[in-house]
């Protein structure tokens, strides 16, 4: 129950106005009311067949805001991201118990589609994973066309979400190559670009540089940073700088539960919970 | 100690050298088999070869373009059968979880593929043969189908497996729904090495001349319908062969000339196709 | 950079209740069924078709030594004789070069020798039985009549097994052409066997001072003897099966005979050549139950030979790539 706890005291420390506003170099916190609430999960489990590996979350995703995922190897934090997008239950014996919010209907209901609950909630793997078979722009397009939907513009279309994942420049002259010709942070960012050109209204990111160069990592960082103008994004994360660097609101697991939700700036230097101190102090994981 | 380690060395050599041997002498019997095949099947080789029908017995001449078309048709029917069955029940091996029925498939596929072709033939006769009371190329091309089935759903699961699964949440992640992941994303990435086994199916299937014997069985002439008996290379070359007429030797080997260069260029095209691209 | 489409534009609800993938996943189900459904209808549709035979004569029909079907006699020992004998013969021959092919193309081959040969290696099992048939009758039997079958005569004539009439078509002429068919399905399996030996087996051998052909023999060929036992079935299964090569030069006469000169036929032989020419009901259950005589022989070897693989399905997809 401290869980929902955590939820409340961060609506108690969001809604002083005063406190946020004495850091002016960091975004604004809006007061996340219902509006601004863009997903949230309710009691939500998670198991492996018997082995349980999420507890009990309560986390409010709030809109256009980035929300990290950080704690130890093994804590849960991806199969949370994986139950956002009901990518969880893809791996047989996998499942879910609770409930997960999107504008406060649940995605886990019975008569819920978990294709269109991906085509809203999108994602962006660990590893870059561009089809091999595609090109560049066909993997630009991929999510549309293996949808079927249709595209009066399609080169318009490639040029926008190659923009939007700030790769246009380097592949606008290679478009027809493979998408596994690029480079490691390349190819990360054409699997942004083809999540983006479907147009999400969440963005999930599972750990998204852990393969990538620290140039590449930077590159993907700015990215996000410039992504949360118009997107909400949910960035899994083992490293604190970079949750520290991209997040304004940063969620701690440990051992499958949420052991503290706040700002960003509040969990990394005044913690609440002697467990998120250990941690971002290095003392264990 | 120092004899000893020259009688090692020279057993190491002479034991090496055993194995150098016997991978000459497996290929000795090939040589000579293309061997024969390209000198003599070239010799009885001709225009009329190729569009020709069988002259009346003991004359001579003649040709086996009924025999050519035949094999191709009734192969095409088993293509059009073996392929989409052997495709659709190997992705239901790759995709579905370890079940009972998964794993007893996988079993019977496995089985399947060791039983001989002239069982198939027996088989067929006494499902189809007897029940459309005649030979016909259909039945031919169900007994092939029947060979080919469990070669393609194997090499199909295989091969599936072999796709990293990211780029299957590549796609669900996407919204795509899992079936057509798997049609458009899956069996797309696999398509190469899948297309490998099927060719090496089907090279194998235009060899067969056992499970044909009782089914297209033969036809000195054109079949007008796939109902009806049709002449196929392999069968011919058989009859051709067993025949007491020289001609008719010649004219086996020129059919097995023509045989060998199909099965092998769809070999070697099969094998081309995945060159150094699996794992 | 425009804001992209907000809530409620996409409900989350199913287009409709059919979904694709339910119908998609029953379609590959029924395929994997049909496989299934195959096996299980050829076992009785056979078992069906010498339902006669196998209710008139019992075990009769395997120990009788008769075959008359102009009289009704049906025995069916001379071709399984025949057939076990010839696959043996078979075996003797291709499983040594057979094992000296693999072990050669594992260990010991150079990457460059270990394409080519073992490309052309894999040809010998694309090349069609019956071209191997019509090569048998016009290259080999002769050669075994006028170079080989004499000199052994000479040679080793004081065994019954090189006596008698020297003829060219007959058991020896078999076994050769089968061997030569088998070859390339023990070598490639048993490649495969031996490629899955622990390299760091072999470096263990190596490193206390043992040569090649002692690694090979202290470090590989015990971790992978019963692979290796399994390839040897699955060579043997395929000999049993095998028809129109052998059918071609064997000689077709159903006696049993010491001698490897000498004719003999084959389960598969004779079903071969007397189905379509069958005289009566009786006949044709005959020749049928030889059939399912033979399928279950092979189906029963072929599930041993698996189990001693292991992972042989994954091993013999990616021998035949």
């Amino acid at each position: 129950m401290t869980d929902r706890t955590n939820v409340v005291r961060l609506r108690d420390t969001a809604a002083d106005s005063g406190e946020l506003s004495r850091d002016a170099s960091r975004p604004r916190l809006e007061k996340p009311d219902a509006q601004s609430v863009k997903m949230r999960t309710v009691g939500l489990r998670a198991f492996y067949g018997d082995v349980q590996v999420l507890k009990a979350i309560d986390l409010p995703i709030v809109e256009r805001q980035v929300t990290a995922v950080i704690g130890p190897s093994g804590c849960g934090k991806s199969t949370f991201v994986r139950s956002l997008n009901r990518m969880h239950e893809v791996v047989p014996g996998a499942r879910i118990e609770g409930q997960v919010l999107l504008d406060e209907r649940d995605i886990y209901a019975r008569d819920v589609d978990p294709v269109r609950v991906r085509r809203r909630v999108g994602m962006v793997f660990q590893k870059p994973n561009p089809f091999p078979t595609l090109s560049i722009r066909d993997n630009v397009l991929a999510g549309l066309v293996l949808n079927r939907v249709r595209v009066s513009d399609p080169d318009a279309l490639v040029e926008k979400a190659l923009r939007q994942a700030a790769l246009w420049d380097e592949v606008k002259d290679v478009l027809a190559r493979s998408g596994t010709s690029l480079s490691g942070g390349q190819q990360q960012r054409l699997c942004m670009a083809r999540a983006l050109a479907l147009e999400p209204e969440v963005l999930l990111m599972d750990e998204p540089c852990s393969a990538l160069d620290p140039i590449a990592t930077a590159r993907v960082e700015e990215l996000i940073h410039e992504l949360r103008q118009s997107y909400t994004i949910v960035v899994v994360t083992h490293n604190m700088q970079q949750a520290a660097r991209v997040a304004n609101l940063t969620a701690f697991f440990y051992m499958g539960e949420l052991v503290e939700y706040d700002r960003t700036d509040t969990v990394f230097t005044r913690p609440k919970e002697r467990r998120t101190e250990d941690y971002i102090t290095g003392r264990f994981g | 100690m120092k004899d000893r380690f020259f009688v090692r060395l020279f057993v190491d050599r002479a034991l090496r050298g055993a194995c150098l041997l016997s991978t000459v002498l497996a290929l000795v019997p090939l040589a000579s088999v293309l061997w024969f095949v390209v000198v003599r099947g070239a010799h009885g080789l001709s225009l009329t070869f190729f569009t020709g029908l069988p002259k009346p017995v003991g004359e001579p001449g003649g040709g086996m373009a009924h025999a050519i078309v035949g094999s191709l048709e009734i192969v095409g029917i088993a293509c059009a059968m073996g392929i989409p069955a052997g495709v659709l029940a190997g992705i239901h091996l790759a995709e579905s979880e370890d079940t009972r029925f998964g794993r007893f498939v996988r079993f019977s596929a496995d089985v399947m593929a060791g039983v001989p072709s002239i069982a198939v033939g027996l088989f067929v006769y006494v499902l189809v043969v007897r029940r459309m009371q005649g030979f016909s190329a259909l039945a031919g091309a169900i007994a092939l189908a029947v060979l080919m089935l469990p070669t393609i759903t194997r090499a199909t699961e295989e091969l599936l497996r072999l796709v990293p699964e990211s780029l299957r949440e590549a796609a669900l992640g996407l919204g795509v729904p899992k079936w057509r992941a798997t049609l458009r994303v899956m069996l797309r990435t696999a398509a190469p090495g899948i297309a490998t086994g099927i060719m090496l199916a089907v090279a194998r299937a235009m060899g067969e001349s056992a499970p044909l014997l009782f089914t297209s069985f033969n036809n000195r002439g054109w079949a007008s319908s796939p109902a009806e008996p049709t002449a196929s290379l392999p069968v011919n070359i058989y009859t051709y062969a067993v025949s007491p007429y020289a001609d008719w030797h010649e004219q086996a080997w020129a059919a097995a000339l023509v045989l060998v260069t199909l099965v092998l260029c769809l070999n070697i095209a099969a094998r081309w196709l995945v060159r150094g691209r699996l794992p | 950079m425009t804001a992209p489409a907000r809530s409620g534009s996409l409900d989350l609800g199913y287009g409709s209740k059919l979904s694709g993938d339910a119908v998609f996943s029953r379609v590959t189900w029924v395929f994997a069924l049909v496989v299934i459904v195959g096996l299980g209808a050829m076992a009785f549709e056979m078992a069906g078709a010498s339902a006669p035979t196998l209710s008139v004569f019992g075990v009769e029909f395997v120990l009788g030594r008769v075959w008359d079907p102009l009289h009704r006699v049906f025995g069916a020992l001379p071709f399984i004789y025949g057939t076990l004998v010839s696959s043996l013969l078979a075996l003797v021959i291709a499983v040594p070069i057979s094992f000296g092919v693999a072990i050669y193309l594992s260990e010991l081959a150079a990457s460059w020798q270990r394409d080519v040969l073992g490309f052309l290696v894999e040809l010998l099992a694309a090349v069609p039985s019956v071209v191997y048939g019509l090569w048998g009758v016009f290259a080999l039997a002769p050669w075994l009549r006028t170079s080989v079958e004499p000199a052994l005569a000479k040679s080793l004539g004081f065994l019954p097994l090189f006596q008698g009439p020297i003829q060219g078509f007959g058991m020896l002429a078999g076994g050769v052409v089968l061997s030569i068919m088998i070859l390339p399905t023990i070598s490639s399996v048993s490649r495969e066997v031996l490629r899955s030996v622990p390299s760091s087996l072999r470096e263990g051998a190596l490193a206390l001072g043992a040569t090649r052909s002692e690694m090979v023999r202290l470090a590989v060929l015990p971790y992978a003897r019963s692979g290796l036992m399994g390839a040897v079935l699955l060579g043997l299964g395929r000999a049993l099966g095998e028809t129109m090569a052998i059918t071609m030069v064997i000689g077709n006469r159903p006696e049993i005979s010491a001698s490897l000169f000498a004719p003999s036929y084959t389960m598969a032989s004779v079903i071969a050549n007397e189905f379509t020419e069958a005289t009566g009901e009786l006949h044709l259950a005959a020749l049928a139950e030889i059939g399912l005589l033979l399928f279950v022989l092979t189906i029963a070897l072929n599930v041993v030979a698996r189990l001693l693989v292991g992972r042989v399905g994954r091993v013999a997809v990616r021998g035949r790539l």
